[in-house]
């Protein structure tokens, strides 16, 4: 029978490197049905029977956050066979908190407590028998990031789970407390799992409403227990839930005070200080933020990344699978057409996109570097001020910062995030600067257009900012984000080196997300464009000629749309669709529309400049593209991380109505000014700058009493 | 009332009580900010906001807007 062992713990007390230890590879990574919280399962490794259910970083068992939420019912309902608490050794009061509560579900319980090896560095000493006697658990040391004791943690855990055991709970509460607390037990008794009665009672007893929604409580029952609970609550002079949260405090502290003796006192600096003092110091924090940033994409961008990717486009792609397979193909006598559709549709489209990849794992790995040693916490402390006048908080700009590489692990990133309001709004958001495949289509459009210019990228990378600052204050109006903003009450971890499976891990999921979606979304969207590309309508083929081809005539119906925007044309239609599929797609399939006269750079820009005509249609393109949804992958990532259809097409509406206005005003207002054209789409174009004004700028309407609340949890 | 805010960087200082309610409250004591408990305040963002207090033996940012409801020795 498969043993379930559920990890739970503070965020960064290395439960995921226990995870990882435990696991190997053989996690399953996903999100909690219908949520934005990520689910990560696996087996254990040496017993591929026992699964180890991460639960998410949670500080408490509270009914305000989605992760509490989705965690607690797991436990609650989910029952799963023992409880691993992993425990951070060199931060004990706070992550006993946590402890006190999972104790109370009434499932067994082991403690590990973790980073042992910092604890003997530090010289501090815990009385683990005694801490074990106290709390009535089983305490492991361990050290993840050593592996040191995981095996032993685990066979305690085996152990634990097959006796079933759960030992007398520790005293945390006062006399009155607890005498509430029975009087409620007994009231609830036949109304809920025998296990869960603790947990139940002092949920009820907090006035906890998740919990509430759980038990059938008759109305007369309810205002007999509330009778009891407003009695403690005039004999501590505090409300309910800071009763039940001091006394856990103080229960701990003075549990602590006996069984830990601290090396360091208390006004001393640790490591941490001491960097932090450089770190975030008020003069030197900025600069040295925009130096490490500098340096990330300096690496896996401008330079060991951009050999990479050239290496991939023209040696790999470009010449050694595009030559051989050509040869093979040619040699066993294939059709032209097929072998077209290989050369052409598949390796020229999937190349393209997966030639970037080499750039994309070093950038992931940079920044995993950059997460897992605990910097990112202080960007967000950085930062913060900022992101605080439109609603969201520091942790919003990290996302943002990923998606200047690739909107992908950009959207993931989003899960640190704890408000689910703020979550969807960064998700929606963080794909508007533009990422490495979006710089292809500013590069070739600046070269077709604006050669030279300098200004022509970094504006993108400002007006992305604007539209970024603009749209949150625009959505933090509507209904739904509306309201006040989530509390920004954040650790700031120690730093510590990351663990090189930890990052290599952490690097691999993102560029296998990455890889796997472009593998399959953008290598089906090539054959189908090839083919439309290829054949007319009775299914002839045509060799190089586009124009009586399925795709024009496809094309014809869509340029319309884009008859306001300067490119009405079904080559200019084409091109966007295409760059959907892959931001880079936009330039290769431009190129290949335009006939340009050959592959190299100058030529296939005088095609396309001769094609759009003027430099203000040429800007309008790369508005459009740029502003709009991100390309499929991420849009399908999107989808995933806002775990609702809804949402995904939430997100996907507002991107591209912001894409699609945006380069509407800049024409029809470009050709006003340049050369006096006014027609009704001009007065379009006003109406949405007007429209645009309004929404950003108006006063929140008065919604009344607006939800907190985390949507779908019950326990 | 003496809130966080008004404690100068370098300083220590004791939680009277906790005012307000719900999440943030919550939130706020969760973290370990409860009646009677002692931090310090180690400095304040590049920005000006949020500031970085120790507690109970670890580095905790809050924003001073959220911090109002603690009224401080």
């Amino acid at each position: 029978m498969g043993i379930k062992i559920a990890l739970a713990g503070n965020p960064n007390c290395g439960k995921t490197t226990l995870f990882n230890d435990l696991t190997g590879s053989a996690q399953y990574v996903g999100n909690w049905p219908g949520v934005t919280v990520e689910k990560k399962e696996g087996r254990l490794k040496g017993d591929r029977d026992v699964v180890i259910q991460d639960l998410p970083g949670i500080y408490s068992l509270s009914p305000y956050t989605l992760e509490e939420v989705v965690s607690r019912n797991y436990l609650v309902e989910e029952k799963p066979d023992v409880i691993l608490n992993i425990v951070d050794g060199t931060n004990i009061e706070r992550n006993l908190y946590l402890t006190t509560q999972l104790l109370e579900i009434g499932l067994p319980v082991v403690m590990a407590v973790n980073m042992m090896d910092l604890v003997k560095k530090n010289g501090d000493k815990i009385d683990m028998k005694k801490l074990a006697n106290e709390l009535g658990v089983k305490i492991v040391e361990i050290s993840a990031l050593k592996g040191q004791g995981t095996q032993d943690a685990v066979k305690a855990c085996l152990d634990a789970a097959k006796t079933g055991k759960t030992t007398e709970l520790p005293h945390v509460f006062n006399g009155s407390v607890e005498h509430a607390i029975a009087h409620i037990e007994e009231s609830i008794e036949d109304k809920v799992d025998p296990e869960n009665l603790r947990w139940y009672a002092i949920k009820i007893f907090e006035r906890d409403e998740k919990a509430l929604e759980n038990v059938e409580l008759s109305d007369e029952l309810k205002e007999h227990l509330e009778g009891h609970i407003v009695d403690c609550e005039k004999e501590m002079d505090d409300d309910a839930e800071s009763i039940i949260t001091n006394q856990r405090y103080n229960y701990i502290q003075d549990l602590v005070s006996g069984a830990v003796k601290k090396k360091a006192k208390k006004g001393d600096m640790t490591i941490s200080d001491k960097i932090d003092q450089i770190v975030t110091n008020r003069w030197l924090a900025l600069p040295i933020f925009a130096l490490i940033m500098w340096a990330v994409y300096y690496i896996s961008v401008t330079t060991i990344g951009d050999w990479l990717t050239g290496w991939t486009n023209d040696v790999l792609f470009g010449d050694w699978i595009t030559n051989g397979v050509t040869g093979w193909l040619e040699s066993i006598n294939c059709a032209d057409w097929i072998t077209s559709l290989i050369v052409d549709g598949i390796i020229g489209g999937v190349g393209t996109v997966l030639g970037f990849v080499p750039q994309m794992v070093l950038l992931f790995l940079l920044l995993s570097i950059l997460e897992d040693s605990g910097y990112m916490a202080r960007v967000a402390f950085i930062m913060d001020r900022v992101f605080r006048r439109f609603g969201l908080s520091g942790k919003s700009f990290i996302p943002m910062l990923i998606g200047t590489g690739c909107g992908v692990p950009a959207i993931m990133a989003a899960r640190t995030i704890e408000n689910e309001k703020d979550r969807r709004m960064t998700i929606i958001l963080s794909t508007f600067l533009p990422c490495g495949a979006k710089t292809e289509i500013i590069a070739m459009i600046t070269l077709c257009f604006f050669p030279g210019s300098k200004f022509i990228a970094p504006g993108m990378y400002f007006l992305g900012i604007a539209i970024v600052i603009l749209g949150g204050i625009a959505l933090k109006k509507a209904r739904y984000f509306a309201g006040d903003p989530a509390p920004f009450v954040m650790e700031l971890p120690a730093y510590h080196i990351p663990s090189v499976k930890g990052v290599l891990i952490h690097t691999w999921e993102r560029a296998k997300a990455f890889m796997i979606k472009a593998g399959t979304i953008i290598f089906a969207m090539c054959v189908v464009l090839w083919l439309l590309m290829h054949f007319n309508f009775r299914l002839e083929y045509l060799g190089e000629d586009l124009e009586s081809s399925m795709l024009r005539y496809i094309g014809e119906v869509f340029a319309w749309i884009f008859v306001p925007l300067g490119f009405g044309t079904w080559k200019g239609a084409v091109a966007s669709i295409s760059a959907e599929i892959a931001k880079e797609q936009a330039t290769a399939t431009l190129g290949m529309l335009a006939h340009a006269a050959s592959d190299g750079e100058t030529d296939v820009a005088n095609a396309i400049r001769g094609m759009f005509g003027s430099g203000l249609v040429g800007m309008s393109f790369l508005l459009f593209n740029i502003f709009d949804a991100p390309c499929l992958v991420a849009i399908a990532t999107a989808f995933r991380e806002q775990g609702s259809r809804k949402w995904g097409w939430i997100t996907l509406a507002f991107q591209m109505g912001v894409g699609y206005c945006l380069a509407l005003c800049v024409y029809q207002l470009g050709m006003l000014f340049t050369q006096g054209v006014f027609g009704f789409w001009t007065l379009v174009a006003i109406v949405i700058c007007i429209a645009v004004l309004y929404f950003v700028f108006r006063k929140t309407p008065d919604y009344g009493r607006l939800s907190d609340e985390p949507q779908g949890a019950n326990a | 009332m003496k809130t966080l805010r008004d404690v100068p960087v370098g300083e220590t200082s004791t939680v009277v009580k906790i005012h307000g309610e719900g999440a943030t409250k919550r939130r706020i004591m969760d973290m370990g900010l409860t009646k009677g408990t002692e931090i310090y305040v180690r400095k304040v963002a590049p920005l000006g906001d949020p500031v970085e207090i120790t507690v109970r033996g670890y580095e905790l940012s809050i924003r001073k807007a959220d911090a109002d409801i603690l009224e401080m020795s």
